[in-house]
C-alpha cells in the first residue's frame, strides 16, 4: 500500500522518473505503453459492461441489476488504477534495468470474469425457468 | 533514393504506428463507454441529474480524445519518440475513472 501511494505521487512528478537509471529503448517504452493501453480498454470495456448490465437486463430484479453493474463498475475503477501502477512499476524497472514486476491481477480478474460469466448463465436460465 | 532511406530509417517493427493505433483502439472504446452513457441517461425520461451526468460523461470523453491526439501528434513528431509521461497516463486513467463514477450515479 505504502509502495502503491509512492508511486502515485511519481505519475505526478515525470522529472523524478527520468532521474533514475538510464532511458531504455524506446521500442521498451512503446511496448509498455500499448499494454497500459490494452489495461486501459479492459477497464473501459468493464465500464462499458457496467453499462449494458443496467440497460439490457430490464426483467432482472433492481437489487441484481444495480448491484451487478456496480460490482463492474467498480472492477473497472481497479483496473484502470491498475493499470497506470503497473505501467509506472515496469518503466521504472526498465530504467534501472531490473526485471519486470510480477502480477497476481490478471489471474485475480480472469476468475472474477469468469465467476460474473456463470451468475450470468444462472441469472438467464432461472428467469427462463421461472 | 530519398525515398528509400527513408524506408530504412523507419523501426522495421512499427512501433510508433502500432502504438498509434492502440491509441486509436482505445479512444473507440471510451466512445462506446459515453454512447451507452447517453443511452442510459435519455432511457426512460431524462432527469436533470441524469443530463449532468451524461454531459460530464461528454466532456470526459472529449478530454481522453484530445489527449490521444496530443500524444498520437509526439508520437508522429520524431523518429524515436520518448516515452509516454506519466501526467498523460494519469490523466486517461482519471477521464476512465471518472467515467465510471457518472455511470455510478447514472445506474443507481
Amino acid at each position: 500500500m505504502i509502495a502503491f501511494v509512492r508511486n502515485v505521487r511519481l505519475w505526478f512528478a515525470p522529472e523524478q522518473v527520468r532521474e533514475e537509471g538510464s532511458t531504455p529503448d524506446y521500442r521498451f517504452s512503446l511496448a509498455n505503453e500499448r499494454t497500459f493501453l490494452a489495461w486501459l480498454r479492459t477497464a473501459l470495456a468493464l465500464i462499458g459492461g457496467g453499462f449494458a448490465v443496467d440497460q439490457f437486463l430490464p426483467d432482472l430484479r433492481w437489487g441484481w441489476r444495480v448491484g451487478l453493474a456496480l460490482a463492474l463498475l467498480a472492477a473497472g475503477v481497479l483496473c484502470s488504477l491498475r493499470a497506470v501502477n503497473h505501467w509506472m512499476r515496469c518503466e521504472r524497472a526498465m530504467r534501472r534495468g531490473e526485471d519486470l514486476p510480477a502480477s497476481r491481477f490478471p489471474a485475480l480478474l480472469s476468475v472474477v470474469v469468469a465467476l460474473v460469466a456463470v451468475a450470468m448463465v444462472a441469472v438467464v436460465l432461472l428467469g427462463w425457468a421461472g | 533514393m530519398s525515398a528509400v532511406r527513408g524506408v530504412a530509417d523507419r523501426d522495421p517493427g512499427l512501433q510508433p504506428e502500432r502504438t498509434r493505433l492502440a491509441w486509436r483502439r482505445t479512444t473507440l472504446s471510451s466512445t462506446v463507454a459515453a454512447v451507452l452513457a447517453v443511452k442510459t441517461a435519455l432511457h426512460g425520461g431524462a432527469s436533470a441529474a441524469g443530463i449532468v451526468a451524461c454531459a460530464l460523461v461528454c466532456a470526459l470523453w472529449l478530454a481522453f480524445l484530445l489527449l490521444a491526439h496530443r500524444r498520437i501528434r509526439a508520437l508522429a513528431a520524431t523518429p524515436a519518440p520518448t516515452a509516454l509521461p506519466p501526467r498523460q497516463a494519469a490523466l486517461a486513467v482519471l477521464c476512465a475513472m471518472a467515467t465510471a463514477v457518472c455511470a455510478a450515479a447514472l445506474v443507481v
